[in-house]
């Protein structure tokens, strides 16, 4: 529970130049390895000592898992060593996905969009203070939580999907992919696996140790997006206290196609409302086949926060959430 | 471990744990002091250095991390004895008080104006997210930057946002 800054605990330190090498030492290490990507949710961690790592593994040099091209089905296909800044600005996403460029801009400042990736911000860690700051609570491996307690700080924890955990996503990129359709591509030593990006992101009644399926001894090596959504309507936005720097209070991206005056599909996601990036399926129901009018809108809005369960100090999140997933409606362009 | 890497133009080497972070190589083995440790996770950006061009936050990153790579401090900025524009600039325009945020303020911007030689007000203020100024001198410091840029846009209207 102490914070120690600065001098973190020295560690075995690997560089592999080839992925296969990474993985195996992966395999050889365990959960005793920790993986390095960008670093910008190591960094903390090991600083605070509430990580301490026997041995990191620093993707730096593998150049495979970098950049982005053509995928297979039309659509793109993004090395988890991709930097914010670099899907941010690329001239195809900001064509084809303008939802993942937008949410990739609202990442954090530009040094930590220079030095972060792709799969470093979708495969971090919850931002959880209590967590963070190394109590021993459920999802450290202990057995209380501190962020719902009667005198807990929880205004930025979650509304849905808590399982003694209240920690929320505070990815801004995973919403657009979950949006998009998106597939991760997974690789361990033994094989590779795509998992929906819908399903890469997990809820503590899965695992409360984890945010994400990813397992030690795997590696989240791309994001495939699928041509499905290449150029449709979108929306993003992201609530925060600050209008940088900061992680979102809530997030919420849509992609909706429309055609003949009618909403003919439509995905809607929020961040930072449950402890993972949240498909909003009753409201995706509600508009679905309907026109995109102001009758619609408030219907969405009227079921947006269904089955929401806010802490003591977060309730303005209810008000929040219909607002944003009237919003991303409403204000959705192509 | 060995590492080598080119340092405002020079080739320098050390020997350093992996633990050792970047800010603190240049500070302390390389003696450039002109890099500073603000918050230390990540926050502030008064330890900003450009690395391969890029502004980074070098109190979040190993230096082992940089190696074989370009980076460029707040020293590096100064040729053959002239200050660089930004430089002249934030003196000309007052862009600084305490002057701890500066050399990060001063190495985001020169790469902001390598990128966009007019950049407007919400551009030069986007750009400068990452670095924080203690002392709210942002007016000042934007000015500085639009006084710098290659291609002057509107300047800034005084008595704005702090």
């Amino acid at each position: 529970m102490s914070n120690i800054r600065d001098m973190m605990r020295s560690f075995e330190l690997f560089q592999p130049t080839e992925l296969e090498g990474a993985l195996t030492l992966l395999r050889e290490y365990g959960s005793d390895a920790w993986v390095l990507s960008g670093g910008m949710d190591t960094f903390d961690w090991l600083k605070d000592r509430a990580k301490q790592p026997r041995v990191v593994v620093d993707l730096g040099g593998l150049e495979e898992l970098r950049g982005i091209s053509e995928g297979d089905d039309g659509g793109l296909l993004i090395g988890a060593r991709t930097t914010i800044t670099e899907v941010a600005t690329h001239p195809e996403v900001i064509r084809r996905y303008r939802l993942l460029a937008e949410a990739a801009d609202m990442v954090a400042t530009p040094q930590i969009r220079n030095q972060g990736t792709l799969g470093g911000n979708l495969a971090q860690d919850t931002r959880c203070w209590y967590y963070r700051s190394g109590w021993p609570c459920y999802r450290a491996g202990g057995n209380t939580c501190y962020a719902n307690t009667p005198t807990s700080i929880n205004r930025e924890h979650g509304i849905f999907e808590a399982d003694r955990c209240v920690a929320v996503s505070p990815s801004d990129t995973a919403p657009a992919l979950v949006a998009l359709d998106a597939r991760m591509v997974v690789s361990s030593h033994r094989s590779e696996r795509i998992v929906d990006a819908a399903d890469f992101f997990i809820t503590p009644g899965t695992d409360i140790t984890r945010m994400t399926v990813l397992h030690p001894g795997e590696i989240l090596v791309a994001v495939q997006i699928p041509e499905r959504w290449a150029g449709k309507t979108f929306y993003f936005e992201k609530v925060a206290d600050r209008q940088a720097w900061d992680f979102a209070l809530a997030s919420v991206a849509s992609a909706l196609e429309l055609s003949g005056g009618l909403i003919q599909d439509a995905r809607i996601v929020m961040g930072g409302v449950s402890p993972r990036p949240l498909r909003m399926r009753r409201v995706e129901e509600t508009i679905v086949g309907r026109a995109l009018d102001d009758e619609t809108i408030e219907a969405a809005g009227a079921v947006a926060a269904d089955g929401a369960r806010p802490l003591r100090f977060n309730q303005y999140k209810l008000s929040l959430t219909r607002n944003l997933v009237k919003r991303a409606i409403r204000e959705a362009t192509a | 471990m060995e590492i080598a890497l080119r340092v405002n133009g020079q080739e320098r080497t050390g020997d350093i744990e992996p633990r050792r972070l970047l800010i603190h190589f240049i500070r302390g083995d390389l003696g450039l002091t002109g890099s500073h440790v603000g918050c230390d996770t990540t926050s502030c950006g008064a330890c900003t250095v450009l690395l391969d061009g890029s502004p980074v936050k070098s109190c979040t990153l190993f230096a082992v991390q940089a190696n074989g790579s370009e980076i460029k401090t707040v020293e590096g900025l100064m040729q053959d004895g002239e200050l660089d524009p930004i430089q002249a600039a934030f003196k000309e325009e007052h862009g600084l008080q305490c002057g701890f945020c500066t050399p990060g303020m001063m190495l985001t911007a020169a790469e902001l104006l390598d990128r966009n030689p007019s950049p407007s007000e919400d551009d030069i203020r986007w750009a400068l997210s990452g670095n924080i100024c203690r002392c709210t001198g942002y007016v000042n410091i934007v000015k500085a930057v639009q006084a710098a840029a290659p291609a002057k846009s509107e300047p800034v209207a005084t008595g704005s946002e702090a």
